[in-house]
Parts: structure tokens; sequence; C-alpha cells
């Protein structure tokens, strides 16, 4: 039966807010451009985001600029950052957020009428536009309807396995569509991975159900770089009690709008860990201190910390915080106007991913492209909240224009017949072969070793037997069969593939865990405590060697000559404080 | 905290299994977690006993609006249900949406409501504005921002009678659609004149305001009081107002002009 077959010169996997973005630009720049998603359009791990935008708009705070948040975001990161890239998102951010209300976006107002601008954790200034606490999902809509009304062809709930080329090249990819199960192909000069992140290898996490980290994978299968897989963002407040909803995020906003952490003695515990800057510091330094209070038995009954915002304003907080004060009352039974939260970090960012060029988000293998949470740089080895969507406007546009410029200086592409039947043979494997391993048992094992080897504490010892547990894995993971033949919607054939994916990115992540020898950002080894000099100027760069092996490198961090004093002015600040 | 929750223990639930051609009511038991949601024992039923039970969701968080089912009968986000608040008495029945064509067990086929998007010409600022950042009240904010809060879970085009019972998709664009059109129309700088796409083709008249969809949006959109019956009033304002029509005019919104069709 011959298989249904699309032609497109970008091609975009992904419909969170980098992937939408990426395929508005490259449909403006004229590329015939088609966008592909696990979920339904508008439905993407996107939706869920929730405290803001950051961009130096200065509405509030009109000291803020561009440098400022370059330097807090250089300092978030823990100086890892490719400069190129935290330079272009602080000085475009503002335009982006700008063009984002122009497409009809509503932001919360200022007094003088101009886009509203809060307080989040490691911003010099009030810096994060937003809607209320559902900030991704004005963004979503906004580029969901921008993009159904540009050039662009939507293949929804289609999951891409593979992706294909033909000699060096990405010349296009290989899936299924899920409610039948039928068998898709693209051929396209560029494509675009704005897969997102990969939460899902962790059991507590803030993440959604598409976030398995296929783009990490897929990418690193065809020859493309990994940086910085070891740093890990677990956000110090997701819901730890009832245990069904444990790890669902609260957003940072209630920190930003004055809540208050403390311990079951009632200290405002912060004051031991960052007295500057308390509640707001950096979400590294604030989940470790969660952590820590809970394991020296000062936890609440349910194992977390205490957030309150039960001083606040009841109306005020049902205001700034409508879903937050919906999301405890109904799966909680807690009315935040009144009583405390019960919080604990969770898995809830990957600040590594596809090692991109900052101006095009070109990949080192030709006609492949990242952006979003599924490329690695911008962060370093930290995010600050509200970088990520930023982040998704600045690079999704540049990549979506750098994709449709490659595609316009590329010929005619077309799919290797071998590759292809590759890539038919796994997804059938998964289906009709003969093996025996269960994907959901697997998963679960997955989720089991990363949680306790690569969680928010590492040492030798644990991701070395981690490790071994996730080579043990990999011994078995040809193995995988979905429990049901079923074509259509069947779950656990789609979970064959994730789990495999997911297993890659969690041994990239433990073995440069492992490699990284310090702590820095969202990386603590409780036998490495300090940062080293020599990691201070090194990225781990990951890739697949020609045998198949994974090979790490220490590769020295993308410096900019002409940001120099601007880092360095910041370094001698921190230094003076 | 205020509320005990209820330790685990077994319960029974019966989900809607098939597809277009037939279908039943399942039985399923399971040990429960205290707090779990409908969708956390679904999913459970899926790992355990059911691997190709077919279920749509996405976040788990009720933000994406994937996971919308009939639970116990009445449209419900399977991910902000939690068990301990059905009747412990009786099974849990969760089926699929009804007004949507069926596609597997508790998916359905919401395509059509993507379609109807489709026709909805997006913000299109008035061509009067000044230069500069856009001015806008929060006051105004406020108003669209109800609307904007839509998850687009479709359970208010489910339970509308107009679409659920008479079928009338291709007269009748729905409340979710009611909802997006009020948010553009109340936006302060939107230059659309959108009431003739309103009246016509969204087919507004059709709505008798019987307030089923307000009663289970998830978000809490008063869709009836503060998008259709406003909208209804623009319509007759704009089309109907007998002293207007005399004098050959009619209360159209300056600075709005009519979409390129
Ligand atoms: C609860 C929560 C709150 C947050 N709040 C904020 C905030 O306030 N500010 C901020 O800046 N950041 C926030 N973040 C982080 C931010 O939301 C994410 O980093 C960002 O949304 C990632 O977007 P993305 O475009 O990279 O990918 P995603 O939105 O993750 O989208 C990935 C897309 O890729 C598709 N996909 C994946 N694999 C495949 C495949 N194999 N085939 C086809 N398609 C595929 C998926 O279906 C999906 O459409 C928050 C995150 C969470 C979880
Ligand atoms: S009020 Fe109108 S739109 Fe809502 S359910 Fe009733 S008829 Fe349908
Ligand atoms: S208006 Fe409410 S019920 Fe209707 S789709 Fe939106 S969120 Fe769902
Ligand atoms: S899974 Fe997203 S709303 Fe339930």
């Amino acid at each position: 039966m011959a298989i249904e077959h699309h032609d497109y010169d970008v091609l975009v996997l992904g419909s969170g807010g980098s992937g939408l973005r990426a395929a508005i630009a490259a449909a403006e720049a004229g590329a015939k451009t088609g966008l592909v998603c696990k979920s339904l359009l508008g439905k993407a791990h996107t939706v869920m985001a929730e405290g803001g935008l950051a961009a130096s708009l200065g509405n509030v705070d009109p000291r803020d600029g561009w440098e400022t948040h370059f330097q807090d975001t250089m300092f978030g990161g823990k100086y890892l950052n490719n400069w190129r890239m935290a330079e272009l998102h602080a000085k475009e951010a503002p335009d982006r957020a700008r063009e984002l209300e122009h497409w009809g976006a509503v932001f919360d107002r200022t007094p003088d009428r101009r886009m509203s601008q809060r307080a989040f954790g490691g911003h010099t200034y009030k810096r994060l536009v937003h809607i209320g606490d559902r900030t991704g999902l004005e963004m979503i809509r906004t580029l969901q309807d921008k993009t159904v009304h540009s050039a662009v062809d939507v293949f929804m709930e289609t999951t891409i396995t593979r992706l294909i080329k033909d000699g060096e090249r990405v010349v296009g990819c290989f899936g299924y569509r899920r409610p039948t199960g039928e068998q898709i192909t693209f051929s396209a000069k560029a494509l675009v991975l704005a897969t997102g992140g990969s939460g899902r290898i962790y059991k507590i996490t803030s993440n959604s159900q598409d976030c398995t980290g296929d783009g990490y994978a897929l990418a690193y299968e065809a020859g493309a770089e990994m940086v910085d897989m070891e740093f890990v963002q677990f956000h110090p407040t997701g819901m730890v009690y009832p245990p069904g909803v444990a790890g669902l995020l609260v957003t940072e906003a209630v920190r930003g709008e004055g809540g208050i952490l403390r311990n079951a003695l009632g200290e405002r515990f912060m004051e031991k860990y960052d007295p500057k800057r308390m509640e707001l510091s950096t979400r590294d330094v604030v989940a470790r201190s969660i952590y820590t209070e809970v394991k020296e038995g000062r936890g609440t009954p349910h194992g977390g910390a205490y957030l309150d915002v039960s001083h606040l304003d009841s109306d005020y907080v049902r205001r700034k915080l409508p879903s937050m004060y919906d999301q405890f009352l109904e799966l909680a039974g807690v009315d935040i106007t009144k009583e405390p939260m019960q919080v604990g970090p969770t898995c809830h960012y990957f600040m590594g991913g596809i090692k991109v060029d900052a101006d095009t988000g070109a990949t080192r293998v030709p006609g492949l492209f990242a952006t979003g949470e599924a490329s690695g740089g911008m962060n370093g080895a930290n995010r600050l909240g509200g970088n990520s969507l930023g982040d998704l406007l600045v690079f999704g546009r540049r990549a979506g224009l750098g994709a449709a410029e490659a595609a316009g200086k590329a010929g005619s592409v077309s799919l290797p017949a071998d590759e292809l039947a590759a890539a038919q043979a796994e997804v059938d494997t998964f289906l009709n072969g003969s093996g025996t391993e269960n994907p959901f048992q697997m998963h679960k094992e997955l989720q089991t070793i990363m949680g306790d080897g690569v969680g928010i504490f590492r040492d030798r010892e644990g991701l070395s037997e981690a490790i071994g547990k996730l080579e043990g894995l990999q011994s078995r993971v040809g193995n995988l069969r979905a429990p049901s033949n079923r074509l259509d919607y069947n779950p656990g054939w789609q979970l064959c593939r994730e789990v495999r994916n997911m297993l890659t990115v969690s041994l990239m992540i433990s073995r440069a865990a492992l490699m990284r020898e310090e702590s820095r950002g969202g990386h603590s080894r409780l036998d490495f405590t300090a940062y080293s000099d020599y990691w201070s100027e090194n990225n781990i760069v990951t890739h697949m060697h020609s045998d198949g092996e994974m090979v790490l490198t220490p590769t020295p961090v993308i410096t900019r000559d002409e940001l120099g004093a601007l880092v360095e002015a910041r370094k001698e600040a921190e230094k003076a404080s | 905290m205020s509320e005990t929750l209820t330790a685990g223990g077994t319960r029974k639930l019966q989900i809607w299994r098939g597809d277009l051609t037939s279908g039943e009511l399942v039985d399923y038991e399971l040990e429960t977690e205290p707090g779990m949601v409908v969708l956390d024992a679904v999913l459970e039923i899926q790992r355990s006993q059911a691997p190709d039970l077919a279920v749509r969701w996405n976040c788990k968080a009720a933000k994406c609006g994937s996971c919308s089912a009939e639970v116990n009968g009445r449209p419900r986000l399977m991910c902000k249900t939690r068990l301990d608040h059905l009747p412990a008495d009786q099974p849990i029945t969760v089926e699929p949406l009804r007004a949507f064509p069926l596609i597997r067990d508790l998916v359905t086929d919401v395509s059509w409501n993507y379609e109807v998007n489709k026709k909805i010409p997006p913000f299109t600022p008035r061509e009067d504005l000044p230069e500069g950042d856009f001015l806008i009240d929060q006051a105004d904010t406020d108003r669209m921002s109800e609307f904007r809060k839509c998850i687009e879970c479709f359970m208010c085009q489910d339970v509308c009678h107009i679409l659920r019972d008479h079928r009338l998709h291709d007269r009748y664009y729905g409340p979710r659609f009611m909802v997006r059109m009020a948010s553009l129309d109340m936006h302060p700088l939107d230059g659309l004149d959108r009431i003739d796409q309103i009246a016509d083709d969204g087919g507004i008249g059709l709505c008798n305001i019987t307030k089923c969809c307000t009663e289970v949006c998830p978000e809490g959109i008063h869709i009836t009081d503060n998008a259709i019956i406003p909208l209804k009033e623009r319509v007759v304002d704009a089309r109907y107002d007998p002293l207007l029509k005399i004098l050959g005019r009619n209360r159209r919104r300056p600075g709005k002009k009519k979409p390129a069709v």
C-alpha cells in the first residue's frame, strides 16, 4: 500500500510556542511550510506556562534594558550560557512580546495602560509580561490563530519516529498518524525540531505527556551534537499531595506576588540560604533549600515546605493567581487565601539540548535545525523563570528564518528507500515483533532509576549505579513490544519509541552528570560541592560516534568579546555583595 | 489540611469501549490512592488491564483541554475530577463526548471545531491606531481575559442541544466560538466589524439561552451571560434598531470595517 507522503521546503516538528513561531516565520519567508505535532493543535506543553515572558520593556521599571537582562541570564546560568544566545534573547524579546500583542495577545496592564511586568526569581527588575497565571495559554492561542491564518499545513496527532537522511543531509522524516496508525512520510529541504523537553523521564514532573525527549534522541541519532545535558531544572515548587497530582507545578508567580516559604517549625528558611534574594532566589537555590529542609527533618506532613499567600488580600490572590487558587481548591481541598500550600521540587525544564548556531538555529547536520526547549545553550547551567517563553519566540523565529533560507538554497530532496525501510521496520517490530518487554513497565523502571540516582543531588556512586541500570535497560530496549497490536490509538505502541528516546536522553544526562565534577546551577554533586575553575569554562558536548558509542567532550564555552565587559561587571558586582 | 482526604480503597469504573460500529460499557475495578482523579484511574487501567484503551490527554493539569469525557453522564475534565468527589456507592461511568464523531473508546473526532475556528478572522488592529505601544485599559483586559481563559475542552459544545441533539453543526458555531467572537469583538483595538459573521454564518440566533454550556465550563466562563447575551444585543442594536433604520443608519462601531470575504 502506498504511504501518505508530503513535500515541504520547511517542516517543523512541534506545536509549542517555538514550533508555531518557527512555522509562522518560515511561511512568511515564502517557504512551503508544514507543521507536525503529537497532540492536538493548541494543546502542546507550552499551554501550561504560567508566570510570564521575560522581556526588558522597562514599562514598570524604566531602569531595565537588554544589558541587565543579558547579565541576569548569564548570572542565572552560572556563565555557561552561549553568550550570543543570551545576547540575542535579551535584545529581541521586547520586540517579540510587542509583536505577540499585535497579533492579538492580551496581557495585564500598567496604570498607564501598557503591558505590565511582574517580578520573578533572578530578574533584577520587574520584567515578566503576563496575564494572570496563564501566560502560556495566551501565547499558544495567539500563535495558533496566527498559524492557521498563515500558509502552514498542520498535521495533528502525528508522531515522528525517525529523521531520514540522504548521505550527510536530513531530507525528511517518517512517522504515523495516531488515530489510525497509518504511516506517513515527509520530505523537507530543512527540518526544525521544536519538540520540547523530556520531563517524563522522572515520575515527579510538571511536564505534559508529550515531553519524552523525542527531538533529543532523533537529533542525536541523526548525528547532531547535544550540549549541557547534565543540567536539569527541578522547579522548587510542585504540589506534593495528594499523590495523583504530585509534581504539578505551583507557579513561581506565587512567590513573585509575595508568597513566603516556611518549614514545619515556622521558620522562613530562605534567610539561611539566600538572605538577599529570599524566596526570589534562583530556582536551583530554592529547590535545594527546600530539599535540604525536608531531608533534615523540618518538612511538612507530606514531605515539602509551606508556601503561604494567606497574608495577601484574598481578592488580589484570586485575581493574580486564579489557576493556583482553583488547582489547590479542586485537587487538594486547600483554600490558598486562607491556608498555606505544601510544595516540593519537581522536574521542570531541560537547560541542555541540541547544540545550535545562535543566529539561525542550525545544527551541525545539514538540513537540521532546532529551537525552544529542544535546543540548548541559551540557559547555561540554570534557567531563569520567564526566559523560556522569550526564548521560544526569539529563537523560534530565527530557526524558522534560518530553515527557510537553507531550504531556498537546497536542491530537491528525496527519501532513500533503505532509510525508509529501516524506519518502517522499527515501528512494525514494536507492534508485531517477538519482543516481550512491556513499555509501561520499562517506563516505570526508567523513572525510578532517574529519580533515585540522577535527581536534585548527585554523587559518583549514585550516578554510576544509575548508569549501570540504564545500560541494563538499553540491552532490553530492542525487545520492546506493545501489549496490543492494533493500529489505531495504541498508547503502548506510542510509548515503545518514546521509552527508547527517554532512555537515550537519560543516558546522556547521567553520563554528563558523572563527568562534571563540580556543583553548578541545576547540577549539584554531594562529592564535589564547589565550583571548579576548569568546569566554569567548559560545556559538555555529547554526540554519537560512528560505531554507535556515546561520546562526551568538554568544550569551551562560546564567548563573545564585545560582551566581556558586561559579564565582568556582573561578576564583580556579585563578588562585592 | 482542611479536608481529610479519604484513603483510596477499591473503586469500580465502567468505561465505554468501542468504535462507530458498536460498543458497550465495560467494568473495571482498581485499587485507588488518595486524591486520585478519573484520568489517573483510566491510565492505571490502561497500564495494567486494558493496554489498548484509547484516551486523549496531555497536561494532566487541567490546562490543555484534551481529556474531556462524560463522567457519570456529565462532561468533565478527567484530570480535574477526583474519584472521591463522586458517589462511592456506585460505579463511575466514563464515556466519550457525544456531540462529535467517535474515533474509539474515549476519543472523539473534534476536528470540526478546528474548521470553525479557521473561519473566524484573527485579531486585526484598527487602521487609525497611533504609532507605538498598544494602550489598553486593565478593565478591558479583564473583560477579554475571561473569554481568553478558554482551554478548548469543547465540553460546552458537547452539551449545547443545537449541536448535540439537533446536530446543526453547519448552522451554529457553538458556545466555544461565541466566546471567541466575544473576545475579539470586545477587544478595544480590533478593527473588524464582526456582527454579520456572528449573526449569519455563526448562527447566534439559534441559541435560546438554556445556559447548559455555562454550567459545564471548567474555566468558569459565564458563556451565556457575558459572551452570548451581549453579542445578541449587539446584533439587535446593529440590525434592528427601528429608529436608526428609519434614519437609514445602523449602530455599527466607529473605526471598524467589514472583513474581506
Ligand atoms: C507548568 C509549567 C509552567 C511554566 N511556566 C513558564 C513561565 O511562566 N515562563 C517561561 O518562560 N517558561 C515556563 N515554563 C517552561 C515552558 O513552558 C517550556 O519550556 C516551553 O513551553 C517549551 O516549549 P517548546 O516550544 O520548546 O515545546 P513544547 O511546548 O514542549 O512542545 C513540544 C511539541 O513537540 C511535539 N512533539 C514532540 N515530539 C514529537 C514527535 N516525535 N513527533 C511530532 N511531534 C512531536 C509535541 O507534540 C509538542 O507539540 C513552564 C513549564 C511548565 C511545565
Ligand atoms: S445557552 Fe445557547 S450556546 Fe449555551 S447550551 Fe444553551 S443553546 Fe447552546
Ligand atoms: S468555553 Fe469553557 S467549556 Fe467551552 S471550550 Fe472553552 S473552556 Fe471548554
Ligand atoms: S489532560 Fe490537559 S486538561 Fe486534562
